[in-house]
C-alpha cells in the first residue's frame, strides 16, 4: 500500500471524512472502567493532542485504535468506513501504526530486522529490497538509519527513529504516538518534531500523547481531552491555553508554579569525591564523580536514561560498592557500609525504577506491610508491630491523599501515582537527613506530579537535603537549586538552575558541551 | 600398534561417536526449534520416549518405516500440543508442565513398550538403516601411500553412515536455514526474544508458538525413535536413558544455533562412549575412573558442568531468547 494517494491534495482530503472517527467506546478491565462512551475523531493531515491525567484512559483508548485491546462496546470509523479490528495486525493493514511508549522492538537484531518484520511476502528474506526502502524514508523524512545497526547499540533518539520507520514502512498514514518525548532530549525533541510536521503535509493524520503542554501547544492543531475514561471535550490549539487545558484535565484550576523555597544554610550533607564505579564487565559506570550537597537544597541530577544515575543512587544507599572515591555524609566515608547501617545514619533512598515495582515495593503486599518493610530494621524485635505500621499507613494515606480502598488493598492494584506517593511517603515518614529520589514523577500526571514537588519542598524547608534525580528538564529547572548533568558517567557540568537553559543541559547530556562551576 | 591400525582405530571412534550422537543431534534440533518461540519444554526426555514407544510400535506391527516415524512425530508431537495448550493457552508455568510431560511421556512409552519388548527392528528397516557408503568404490587408491590411508581414513570415520545420519545432518542445516533467511524464520525468532514487539508488528504470537513446539516435539520424537529402531534395535524400558536431559543442556551449549548443535552433540556422543573404548586399554581398566559405573557418569557430569559453565560466560552476548520462559499475554496491564 502506498504511503499516500498522491492524486488527492491535501485541502481536498480535509474536507472528506475524517481519518479517525471513534464513537461510545467502553472498555473495562475487572471492576476498572477504563474508557466509558469515549468519543474522539481525527481529520487528514492535522496532528491531534490527546491529553488527560494518568489513569484517564489515553493508552487504552489508542490500544483500542490499534487492536490490542478489543473494545466492549462502541464502534471505530477509518475514512468513513467502520471496521472491527481483531489483533494488531488488522489495524497495521488498515494503516494504522502506533509508535509504542516503550519501544517494542527487538534488542538483539538490526533495524532492518525489526523494520521489515511481520511483512515480507515470500518464503525467504529480501535484504535488499527492505534496505532500499528504509533508506528512502529516511531521506524523505530526515531520519538517518543505518538499517544493519544492531537496535540495542542505539542510541534513544535513534530507536524512535526506527519505530516510526517501522510503522511507515508498513504503509500507515495515521500515526499514534504514546509519549513520544519522554525520553528524549531537547534536540531529539526538535528533530521528532520536524519530522511530525514533514508528515502532516504530506497528508499524514498524528495522534500525539502526551503530559507536557508546552509541546502540545507547539506542535498540535486541535486537543481531545480525557478524564477518568470519559471524554472532556475537543478544543482548537489556537482557541486555548495550557491553563486552561490543565483545568479540563484536572477539572479544577491548578497553580502551575513550582515554588523555589530559598537554600538553607545547615552546612554541608553529602560531599562526594572522585567516586569511580565498574560494572562487572569493567566497564565505567561513574567516573570520577564529584559534587557537594547542602542541607536544605535540591540538587538535580539530569542525563539520558542509563548515564550512571542508577550507579549514583546505589553508590549513596550501599547497594553497590565504588572502586574508589569517598561519599562523606556527615564527615563520614559511607562506602562499604551495609544499607541499613546507612539508613539509620539518616539517608533515605526512594528510586522510582521504570516498572515502578521493581524496586522499593512488594507489590502483592499492602500499604501497611510495605511500610514495616523499612521499619523493622528500626525497631527489631521478633514480632510484627502491627497497630503501629497500620497508624503510619493510615496517616501516609491521608497526608499524601492517596486515593486507595483501603491500607489493606495490594500495592499492585494502586495507580502508579499511588504507588509513587506510598514508596515517598514511607522515605519521608523515617525523617530522612537525605533523601535520594530518583524518578520520582515518572509517568506521573500533572497533579500527582505537583503532589510530589510540594512534598519535596517540604522536606527542604526542613533542612533535608535532596538528590532529585530525574528526566524532565523543565521541572529540573524550576524545582531544583543546582543541576548536576551526567553523560556516559561523568559530570559534564554542575550549573545554576536559575540561569541555565534546557538547551545547556541538553548539550551536556550528550557530552557535546561541558561547562559549570569547578567541581573540586 | 602399528600407525595405520591405531588411525583405524580413531576412525572408528569418530564413526561410532557420530552415530551415537544423532539422538542429541535431532532432540537439540527440536529444543531449540521451540525455544527460539520462548517457550522451554523441559519434556524432552517424555517426548523423545513417546516417539520411540509409538514409533517402534508401529515399526514393529506395520513394517513401515514411513509409518513409524509419522507415529513416532505424532506421539511426540501430541506431547508438545498438550504442553502448548497448557503453556502458551492457559499459560501454566513452563518448568512444571514440562517436569510433568516428561513423567506422563515415560509412563505411556513403558506401557506402550511391554507389548513390543521381545521383538526387534524389521529385517527391511534394518537393511535401511545399514551404513550406507557416500562414495563410489574406493578399493583402486587403497595402494598409493599416504593419500590411500587418509582417504580411508576420512571414509571409514564419516562417509560410511546410516540414512537417519545423514538426514539429521540436513536437517540442522535446514533449521539454520529457516532460522536465519526466512522471514517465518525472522518472526519466530521476534516472537522469542520479545512477543509484544512481534505481535505490535503483526505477527501472530501464538500460532507462531504452537508452531514451534509442535514442530519441536515432533522433531524430539524422531529423535527418540533412532534409539530402539536403529540404535539397539528392540525396546528396553527407558530407552532413552535421560538423553533428553542432555539435549536440554547442549541447547544452551550450542546457543540455540542448529549448526553448532552438531558438535556440540557430537562431542557428547563422543564422551558417552569414550570410556567404553579407554577400557579395552589394558593399562587403564584397573582404574577407578574407568569403570563401567563411573564412565556412564561422564555425559552427565559433562551436562552439569556445561551449564556452571554457561552461567559463568552469562554477562557476555546474547543469552538465548530474551524471552525464554515468559508467557504472553496481548492484554496484561
Amino acid at each position: 500500500m502506498p504511503y499516500l494517494h498522491p492524486e488527492q491534495d491535501t485541502t481536498e482530503r480535509r474536507r472528506i471524512d475524517p481519518a479517525i472517527e471513534m464513537e461510545g467506546i467502553s472498555k473495562t478491565f475487572g471492576s476498572v472502567r477504563a474508557n466509558h462512551d469515549i468519543r474522539f475523531s481525527v481529520r487528514h493531515g492535522e496532528i491531534h493532542a490527546l491529553l488527560g491525567e494518568n489513569g484517564s484512559g489515553k493508552s487504552t483508548l489508542m490500544n483500542i485504535l490499534s487492536g490490542i485491546y478489543m473494545p466492549d462496546q462502541g464502534t471505530i470509523r477509518l475514512r468513513g468506513r467502520e471496521v472491527v479490528f481483531r489483533s494488531p495486525k488488522d489495524s497495521i493493514a488498515l494503516g494504522i501504526g502506533m509508535v509504542h511508549q516503550h519501544f517494542k522492538l527487538v534488542e538483539p537484531m538490526t533495524a532492518c530486522d525489526n523494520i521489515s518484520m511481520g511483512t515480507g511476502e515470500g518464503l525467504l528474506q529480501a535484504r535488499g529490497k527492505a534496505v532500499s526502502r528504509i533508506r528512502e524514508y529516511s531521506d524523505r523524512f530526515g531520519m538517518p538509519i543505518d538499517p544493519d545497526q544492531k537496535v540495542s547499540d542505539m542510541a534513544v533518539g535513534e530507536k524512535q527513529s526506527v519505530e516510526i520507520m517501522k510503522v511507515l514502512y508498513r504503509g500507515a498514514d495515521i500515526l499514534v504516538l504514546d509519549e513520544p518525548t519522554a525520553v528524549l532530549t531537547p534536540q531529539e525533541i526538535e528533530h521528532l518534531f520536524a519530522i511530525l510536521r514533514r508528515m502532516r503535509e504530506e497528508g499524514a493524520s498524528i495522534v500525539f500523547i502526551s503530559h507536557k503542554l508546552n509541546e502540545v501547544m507547539d506542535l498540535c492543531d486541535r486537543v481531545t481531552v480525557l478524564r477518568k475514561g470519559e471524554t472532556v471535550g475537543t478544543v482548537d490549539v489556537r482557541d486555548t491555553t495550557p491553563r486552561h487545558l490543565i483545568e479540563m484535565m484536572v477539572g479544577r484550576t491548578v497553580d502551575l508554579a513550582i515554588e523555589r523555597p530559598p537554600v538553607g544554610d545547615d552546612g554541608i550533607c553529602l560531599d562526594v569525591h572522585g567516586l569511580i564505579v565498574r560494572d562487572v564487565m569493567g566497564v565505567k559506570k561513574l567516573d570520577d564523580v564529584t559534587f557537594r550537597l547542602s542541607h536544605g537544597e535540591i540538587l538535580g541530577v539530569a542525563g539520558l536514561a542509563g548515564s550512571g544515575q542508577k550507579e549514583l543512587c546505589e553508590s549513596i544507599a550501599g547497594l553497590l560498592r565504588p572502586q574508589s572515591g569517598r561519599i562523606l555524609f556527615h564527615d563520614h566515608d559511607i562506602i562499604g557500609r551495609s544499607p541499613r547501617e546507612i539508613i539509620r545514619m539518616g539517608v533515605s533512598m526512594s528510586f522510582i525504577p521504570e516498572d515502578r515495582l521493581g524496586m522499593g515495593l512488594v507489590a502483592s503486599m499492602d500499604i501497611a506491610d510495605n511500610i514495616m518493610l523499612k521499619d523493622y530494621a528500626l525497631y527489631g524485635g521478633f514480632l510484627l508491630d502491627r497497630p503501629s505500621a497500620r497508624r503510619k499507613a493510615q496517616s501516609i494515606v491521608e497526608r499524601l491523599d492517596i486515593s486507595t480502598p483501603g491500607i489493606f488493598h495490594p500495592v499492585r492494584k494502586l495507580s502508579g501515582g499511588n504507588i509513587q506517593k506510598v514508596i515517598l511517603g514511607r522515605e519521608i515518614d523515617l525523617s530522612p537527613k537525605l533523601l535520594v529520589t530518583a524518578y520520582a514523577v515518572r509517568g506521573l500526571d500533572i497533579n500527582s506530579s505537583y503532589t510530589i514537588y510540594h512534598l519535596l519542598n517540604e522536606q527542604k524547608r526542613k533542612g533535608v537535603a535532596i538528590l532529585y534525580v530525574g528526566e524532565d528538564l523543565d521541572v529540573l529547572l524550576e524545582l531544583c537549586d543546582r543541576i548536576l548533568v551526567l553523560c556516559g558517567g561523568r559530570v559534564t557540568g554542575i550549573v545554576d538552575a536559575r540561569t541555565a537553559t534546557k538547551e545547556d543541559l541538553g548539550l551536556m547530556m550528550t557530552g557535546l558541551a561541558a561547562h559549570g562551576e569547578a567541581t573540586a | 600398534m602399528d600407525p595405520t591400525g591405531f588411525a583405524m582405530m580413531i576412525a572408528l571412534f569418530l564413526a561410532s561417536a557420530i552415530r551415537i550422537s544423532i539422538p542429541l543431534l535431532i532432540g537439540t534440533l527440536g529444543e531449540t526449534l521451540t525455544e527460539r518461540s520462548g517457550h522451554l519444554n523441559l519434556g524432552v526426555e517424555g517426548m523423545m520416549l513417546l516417539g520411540a514407544s509409538t514409533g517402534f510400535f508401529v515399526a514393529v506391527r506395520t513394517q513401515n518405516v514411513l509409518l513409524a516415524m509419522l507415529a513416532a512425530m505424532g506421539g511426540a508431537g501430541a506431547g508438545a500440543l498438550l504442553y502448548a495448550l497448557m503453556t502458551v493457552t492457559f499459560r501454566a508455568n513452563q518448568v512444571v508442565t514440562g517436569l510433568a510431560l516428561t513423567i506422563f511421556g515415560a509412563g505411556v512409552a513403558n506401557t506402550l513398550g511391554k507389548s513390543v519388548t521381545n521383538q526387534s527392528t524389521p529385517r527391511n528397516i534394518q537393511d535401511l538403516f545399514a551404513l550406507q557408503p557416500l562414495h563410489p568404490d574406493l578399493s583402486g587408491v587403497q595402494g598409493i601411500p599416504v593419500v590411500g590411508p587418509v582417504l580411508q581414513f576420512i571414509d571409514t570415520a564419516f562417509l560410511q553412515h546410516n540414512l537417519y545420519v545423514y538426514g539429521a545432518l540436513v536437517g540442522s542445516a535446514l533449521l539454520a536455514f529457516y532460522l536465519y533467511r526466512t522471514h517465518s524464520g525472522l518472526h519466530l525468532r521476534a516472537v522469542g526474544e520479545n512477543p509484544a514487539a512481534a505481535d505490535a508488528s503483526g505477527i501472530r504470537v501464538v500460532a507462531m508458538r504452537y508452531g514451534a513446539i509442535v514442530g519441536g516435539g515432533m522433531l524430539c520424537g524422531l529423535a527418540g525413535l533412532y534409539m530402539p529402531l536403529v540404535h539397539i534395535t528392540t525396546w528396553v524400558e527407558n530407552i532413552t536413558g535421560g538423553r533428553g536431559w542432555i539435549v536440554v543442556a547442549l541447547v544452551i551449549f550450542v546457543r540455540w544455533d542448529p549448526l553448532k548443535a552438531i558438535l556440540g552433540a557430537f562431542l557428547f556422543g563422543a564422551l558417552e562412549i569414550v570410556g567404553f573404548r579407554l577400557q579395552a586399554i589394558p593399562a587403564l581398566s584397573g582404574s577407578i575412573f574407568f569403570s563401567q559405573y563411573v564412565i556412564d557418569m561422564y555425559p552427565y557430569a559433562m551436562t552439569i558442568l556445561v551449564l556452571i559453565l554457561a552461567n559463568v560466560r552469562r554477562k557476555k552476548g546474547w543469552q538465548g531468547p530474551g524471552a525464554l520462559g515468559v508467557p504472553y499475554f496481548r492484554e496484561e496491564r
